[in-house]
């Protein structure tokens, strides 16, 4: 059966623009937590958030180009090139007809939609807004897709395109999708991966309001805090992570540099509310028990969970709950840890920033660890890999969404040669 | 590959509520591109849009879910409804992981959403509602569609502009293949809002005409630009094995076909992508060209979109080599509403061996060879029909339905 292989790898988030610095950063146990510098938060109950410090300049997008594109098209677009680079693709590219796109986002061009609604609508007081004052470029802003199109202008794709946008687990289906068409033999490559760059006064009230968001605001650098009893919500992050995903067979055969293959996938929801979770996490549980049937492993087999790890009370629970009912006694053995204590959420992003997070660590031998975690939560009795990072060999990684319309997301991937 | 088959539709467009509603509608030829009456729009250059005038939320929805959903989000729960209720399924009937939804939603709920930017700009962050995190964005008909009929099934949303509403029939197949044996799929809009609207007039893509006959004619002489009308439609798609198990014996038509391609980047001189999707969605299905009956068209409504349009059907048909028709000349182009809409106006077309008309469009504009079906409806054999759809920015999807 034709699977898909990671041969290339890119992200940008908070603390680290391009691979490198992320790598750097999640394996050190630091955090980029910090006060909100965008704007002035400090009439917001939460006025902390996982900033990048990426600008379109450093990340060579000609102003141009950076004017028509949204701060999460522009790290979308970024991504592309690493990653492309990466993969070494370039040298043997296939066609462009046999080259796809599959993007995640969960709120598309947010940013820009709210500096336009700004001045249009005079400040919020006029509901008739001012169609005079809009950008022309405001109407690309409003499609998401547009996104997905600027990634296929920059690798010159003409195979299927599509911007994925379930909420917070966009980033994981949106490489779910791609590892679909390529499976289906749609397309040989796709560019696939998520950006969201959330951190606006709007994202941030509808958040702040329904208190899903941590209010340490005294403490930026240790207020995300999966898993440990203290922990009272997530902190809001940015950033983006692109993959060249390939066809196995092809990848191998050129010798390209496979990090991790995709062994299965599944998404199920839990058809229960639009933002809670019931504590079981059997729906969780489900889309787990699929994509490890589909990549036709069994729950030993895993060797580390990247978790949701939000740090909201109910999440953090809610997944332990779904690794101990689809993993039996295996789960209390294996390494499990949120990168979300590091670098925040970034919405519909960070499904792909995890799948880079479980990539780099069967590639490398190193699994981050859970920073900020010093006093478990007696419902959470897994091994969370709390403060450090650890030496482990990782032939097969589950990594995890959950988010807001009750969606739950399970991915399988594995070494090279781990796959049957 | 195993088939998947159509077995229920709902329709809410400004042609009708209700899919015997819009199709007796559309076979009549009757233009519901009319004035904006769901804001004062007088200050605006576009004053015509097609409306669903005769949705009443509060008839189908409970009270309590009023406060926390936008218009779209209603018209897609109630559209949901009916399809099943077409389907004859009754989702809590069923292996709760074993029924699904995948919708496409280009813009979000922002008559909601703009009312909350309101509330927070003007007011301040505690002012806005506690719904906003939930209300607007484009997963939201997805999860509110699977929590009202218990769906655990896979879910999933796709945006590739108006091309999504068939990318998501796709994605169902897919999913009924992977043996989900029943997906709900489709895509609602309703993007008339001033807010919305100056998006639209931005983008410099929707007509300022002022008559309802002249705003949106596809390959008519000067070709005029598009419409902003909300609607939608959602279906269910289903395994042959799951219908005939519950003693469904009726369906549609089967998923025959499908594929998916993206333009060359702005300034390429390569050839536009929409012929080679409806080639590969032919191969897909494994049928020739003479096979197909009749193109349920994208009809952009823009010169450029129209000619290329024109030369890819008459490139793969032969000049007037087959039937064609757009039917959202009445409605105007519904976003990712319209293509789920068209695939509906498809399979009616393919139950009821008639295609419906394109009006407004009564001499299509020289050299663009095609046998358009204009003003009343044509009675024909049908078995297998084509649907196009591209959506702005470069994506091209094509479709092949064929009678079981």
């Amino acid at each position: 059966m034709r699977r898909a292989a990671i041969t290339g790898v890119s992200v940008v988030s908070a603390g680290g623009v391009g691979r490198e610095g992320f790598w750097d950063l999640i394996t050190s146990g630091q955090t980029a937590t910090r006060r909100i510098s965008f704007f002035d938060a400090s009439a917001y109950r939460s006025q902390i958030a996982a900033e990048s410090d990426f600008t379109p300049e450093a990340a060579g997008i000609p102003p141009e180009e950076a004017g028509r594109m949204d701060r999460a098209a522009q790290f979308a677009v970024f991504c592309t090139g690493e990653a492309l680079a990466d993969s070494g693709l370039e040298a043997s590219s296939p066609p462009p007809e046999r080259v796809g796109v599959s993007i995640g986002s969960a709120l598309g061009s947010i940013t820009r939609m709210e500096e336009e609604f700004v001045a249009v609508s005079n400040n919020g007081q006029d509901h008739l807004v001012d169609y005079t004052a809009a950008s022309p470029n405001l109407y690309g802003y409003f499609h998401p897709s547009q996104i997905a199109a600027e990634v296929a202008w920059v690798v010159g794709a003409e195979g299927p395109a599509t911007v994925v946008s379930t909420g917070c687990t966009s980033g994981l289906d949106a490489v779910g999708y791609a590892s679909e068409l390529i499976r289906d033999g749609a397309a040989d490559v796709m560019i696939a991966g998520a950006t969201e760059a959330p951190i606006t006064p709007i994202c941030l009230a509808c958040f702040d309001v329904i208190k899903a968001t941590t209010n340490r605001n005294d403490t930026p650098e240790t207020a995300s805090r999966p898993f440990d009893a203290s922990r009272n919500g997530f902190v809001l992050g940015e950033g983006a992570a692109v993959f060249v995903l390939e066809e196995a067979e092809r990848a191998k055969a050129r010798g390209a540099h496979v990090y991790a293959e995709v062994g299965g996938y599944a998404t199920r929801s839990n058809a229960y509310h639009m933002t809670g979770l019931k504590p079981d996490g059997r729906e969780m549980a489900e889309a787990i028990r699929v994509a490890l049937d589909q990549a036709e492993l069994k729950p030993t087999d895993v060797a580390y969970i990247n978790a949701h790890g939000s740090g909201t009370k109910q999440n953090d629970r809610h997944e332990t709950a779904a690794f101990k009912l689809t993993l039996g006694d295996h789960a209390y053995r294996i390494p499990v840890s949120s990168i979300k204590s590091m670098i925040g959420h970034s919405l519909g992003a960070i499904g792909s920033i995890e799948i880079a997070a479980c990539a780099l660590a069967i590639d490398r031998g190193v699994v981050p660890p859970t920073a900020n975690l010093h006093d478990p939560d007696p419902e959470c009795d897994l091994d969370y890999v709390p403060l450090v990072a650890r030496e482990h060999i990782t032939d097969v990684a589950l990594t995890v969404g959950s988010g807001f319309g009750g969606f739950q997301s399970a991915m399988i991937l594995a070494r090279q040669g781990k796959l049957s | 590959m195993s088939s998947a088959i159509v077995t229920g539709v709902g329709v809410i467009a400004p042609s009708g509520t209700g899919t015997e509603a819009y199709w007796t509608a559309t076979l009549s030829g009757k233009n519901a591109i009319g004035e904006i009456s769901r804001f004062d729009s007088s200050s605006y250059p576009v004053s015509l849009a097609g409306e669903v005038r005769d949705f009443d939320a509060a008839e189908h929805i409970e009270s309590r879910l009023l406060p926390q959903t936008d218009h779209m989000t209603r018209m897609a729960l109630v559209a949901s409804d009916m399809a099943l209720a077409d389907a004859g399924v009754d989702p809590a009937q069923r292996d709760e992981y074993g029924v699904g939804v995948v919708s496409t939603n280009c813009y979000g709920g922002w008559e909601f959403g703009q009312r909350e930017m309101e509330h927070l700009w003007a007011t301040g962050p505690r002012a806005v509602s506690v719904y906003e995190s939930f209300a607007w964005f484009y997963a939201v008909n997805t999860g509110q569609i699977s929590i009202r009929h218990r769906m655990r099934g896979h879910c999933g949303v796709l945006v590739s502009e108006e091309a999504g509403g068939l990318d998501t029939i796709a994605a169902a197949r897919r999913q009924v293949r992977l043996r989900t044996p029943l997906m709900l799929t489709g895509g609602m809009e309703a993007p008339i809002n001033p807010w919305t609207l100056c998006a639209q007039i931005a983008g410099g893509r929707l007509s300022t005409s002022t008559s309802p006959d002249e705003a949106y004619r596809p390959w008519g002489g000067a070709a005029a630009g598009d419409r902003p009308p909300p609607g939608g439609g959602l279906r269910g798609v289903e395994s042959p094995d799951s219908a005939r198990r519950r003693g469904r014996n009726r369906s549609y038509a089967e998923v025959a076909g499908y594929a998916a391609t993206f333009d060359p980047r702005p300034g390429s001189d390569r050839p536009a992508g929409l012929r080679r999707a409806a080639d590969l969605a032919l191969a897909d299905a494994g049928v020739n060209p003479e096979a197909v009956d009749v193109v349920f068209a994208d009809a952009s409504g823009t010169p450029e979109l129209d000619r290329i349009e024109a030369e890819a059907i008459a490139g793969l048909f032969g000049p007037e080599g087959v039937a064609v028709t757009a039917p959202k000349t009445m409605t105007g182009r519904m976003y990712g509403g319209g293509a789920s809409v068209d695939v509906a106006a498809a399979l009616l077309s393919l139950r009821d061996q008639v295609i419906p008309p394109t009006i407004n469009v009564s001499s299509p504009a020289p050299g663009s060879e095609l046998r358009l079906v204009v003003d009343q409806p044509q009675e024909a054999k049908l078995r297998t029909a084509l649907v196009l759809s591209r959506g702005y920015g470069g994506f091209n999807s094509a479709l092949v339905l064929r009678a079981v």
